[in-house]
């Protein structure tokens, strides 16, 4: 749905993206991805880690794309929540770029932790400066990993680093561990202001 | 005539069983009869082979034309044959009629060798379970260790998760399309006015009717219609008929004045002719009965342990018989069991019916699916 590229040529060169949430999952897991697109990332995480997984998608031409990648896909809509997943059943449970596209922030995030026991989360960092610049100048950011006019954008609920830890902590959310890269590159330094796709990976705080 | 890519020419074929069959109900079958048909080749390895399993009305003449009615294409001649979805290149696919059943198949309708006369009502009610000891059997049979995928819509899909239940090891892939894991009490009262159409028929003469040269036409007539409906969509309906007149203005009586009564009368006098009764009513109790979550204080997801095989649901919007919730509920069991399960709901108008439908994206996901499997 989102902004999921179409990526049947699947490396981490091309999606450092899916290096660094492979990076947090341990192998043998089972792994439920939200949104899953033509599931290219499932199908790396199996072929790499071995995992389980599942793939949720509202799409039909993304629900065939994954019966070709030969992924597991439940068609469903993310809206509505994941009352056909039961609780705890998932060792992690991720939304990759999708977040910012959803109705049902907190719903998802909730229901995200209800059925793993991890939550994955990946978003593009609105506070990029590239991002500030463009509306300094008087416009709505338009870039690579944001396309969008502001007109024809699915993505209603932008939001920076500092905009999800504020609401991680407003909502019982544990951060367990944040990544944030530019390109190939992670960013450490003012990650908000030059950080470009943030990665978080949480879970209930107790 | 029939589409270039289908399978041609296709004969059925018989096997007799002599081991008695211990039925679901108590009742023993001491010996029957199966029909089936087979579509393409069996490979050396014998893995191959895709077993279909039919609804209600349907039999064992799933694809392909006979030699002397070249216009009696099998039921799902769009999904099976070469090319096609269920590729009859790569798959050996085999049809069967079930037990029960008025196509050849040991039936109320065959001669019961105690008798010499017909079973009629004498003929014991079977299950799910029971026909799938007869896959079973059947694949034996054949040789066969294991089906590469048992596929099947509506009761054909029960079918199919009951094999797949009842016998873990023979099912590798199961394609469970427009079904439910059990009927509602909606789904029973209609199948209960079906029957009661059927029996309350003074020509069923309490199921031996054979005997009296005749057949309950009016009830197994009213019965159709009635099925019928429930397979359409409102929204197909309208599309189709409408309030559109057959004379073009009202009569003001009781005969057929529009479309719709005279589509519902043409299909239900055309299936009173070819299908037997008390076959009829036997299918409607098989769906009745199929609940295998009974057994485990209806826990669908108990019901699955051990289950192996790997799956794909699909359901479609406008199906309202069997909803696209019914077979989430399927979807919930597998994943509760942590089997490998893929789940598409079809945007449809066409209701129940549209399992038997040739649509672009449905047959996609199947062509797909099916592409998949290893052989």
């Amino acid at each position: 749905m989102i902004m999921t590229e179409i990526t049947n040529t699947i490396s981490p060169q091309l999606r450092p993206d899916f290096a660094t949430i492979a990076a947090w999952i341990k192998p043998a897991t089972k792994v439920l991805d939200l949104g899953c697109g033509d599931g290219a990332l499932l199908r790396y995480l199996t072929d790499t880690l071995q995992i389980k997984g599942y793939g949720v998608e509202i799409d039909d031409t993304n629900i065939l794309a994954c019966l070709n990648n030969r992924i597991n896909v439940i068609q469903s809509d993310l809206e509505s929540g994941l009352s056909g997943f039961e609780s705890n059943s998932f060792d992690y449970v991720i939304l990759s770029q999708t977040l910012q596209a959803m109705r049902h922030t907190e719903n998802i995030i909730h229901e995200i932790l209800r059925v793993g026991k991890e939550g994955i989360v990946t978003f593009p960092n609105f506070g990029h400066w590239k991002n500030r610049l463009q509306i300094l100048r008087g416009f709505m950011p338009v870039s690579p990993i944001l396309p969008y006019e502001w007109f024809d954008t699915p993505n209603i609920h932008l939001c920076t680093l500092k905009d999800f830890e504020q609401f991680c902590h407003q909502h019982r959310v544990h951060i367990l561990e944040r990544r944030v890269m530019t390109g190939n590159q992670q960013t450490t330094f003012a990650p908000n202001l030059l950080g470009m796709l943030a990665f978080y990976r949480f879970t209930q705080r107790k | 005539m029939h589409d270039s890519d289908s399978i041609g020419i296709v004969t059925p074929q018989h096997l007799h069983f002599d081991s008695p069959l211990q039925l679901d109900s108590g009742a023993i079958l001491d010996s029957y009869e199966l029909v089936y048909e087979t579509y393409g080749e069996l490979n050396a390895a014998r893995s191959n082979a895709v077993l279909i399993c039919h609804a209600l009305s349907g039999n064992h003449h799933v694809a392909g034309v006979y030699a002397d009615n070249p216009k009696n294409a099998g039921w799902w001649n769009n999904m099976i044959g070469p090319g096609k979805p269920i590729d009859t290149n790569r798959f050996f696919v085999i049809g069967i009629n079930n037990i029960g059943g008025c196509h050849g198949s040991t039936g109320p309708a065959t001669i019961n060798t105690k008798t010499n006369k017909p079973f009629g009502a004498d003929f014991p009610m079977v299950t799910t379970i029971d026909w799938a000891e007869t896959y079973v059997r059947l694949a034996q049979r054949l040789n066969i260790d294991q089906f590469a995928a048992v596929v099947g819509g509506s009761l054909g899909g029960m079918s199919a998760m009951q094999l797949s239940l009842d016998a873990p090891e023979k099912v590798r892939h199961a394609v469970v399309i427009a079904a439910a894991a059990k009927l509602t009490a909606q789904n029973i009262a209609f199948n209960d006015v079906a029957r009661q159409a059927i029996i309350t028929d003074p020509d069923y003469h309490g199921g031996d009717y054979y005997a009296q040269q005749t057949i309950p036409r009016r009830g197994l007539r009213l019965a159709r219609m009635l099925g019928h409906i429930t397979y359409l969509s409102d929204d197909s309906m309208a599309e189709k008929f409408g309030r559109e007149l057959r004379s073009g203005s009202l009569g003001y009586n009781f005969d057929v004045e529009f479309q719709i009564e005279s589509y519902l009368r043409y299909q239900g006098d055309k299936f009173a002719e070819q299908f037997d009764a008390n076959t009829y009513l036997l299918m409607t109790k098989v769906l009745d009965y199929f609940d295998p979550a009974r057994d485990y204080n209806n826990d669908l997801s108990a019901a699955f342990h051990g289950v192996k095989a790997n799956f794909l649901v699909l359901s479609f919007s406008s199906d309202w018989r069997f909803s696209p919730e019914r077979s989430r509920s399927i979807v919930k069991a597998l994943l509760d069991n942590n089997l490998n399960v893929s789940y598409a709901e079809i945007a449809s108008r066409h209701g129940h019916d549209s399992f038997l439908m040739k649509d672009d994206h449905y047959h996609q996901l199947v062509r797909s699916y099916m592409n998949n499997i290893t052989t």
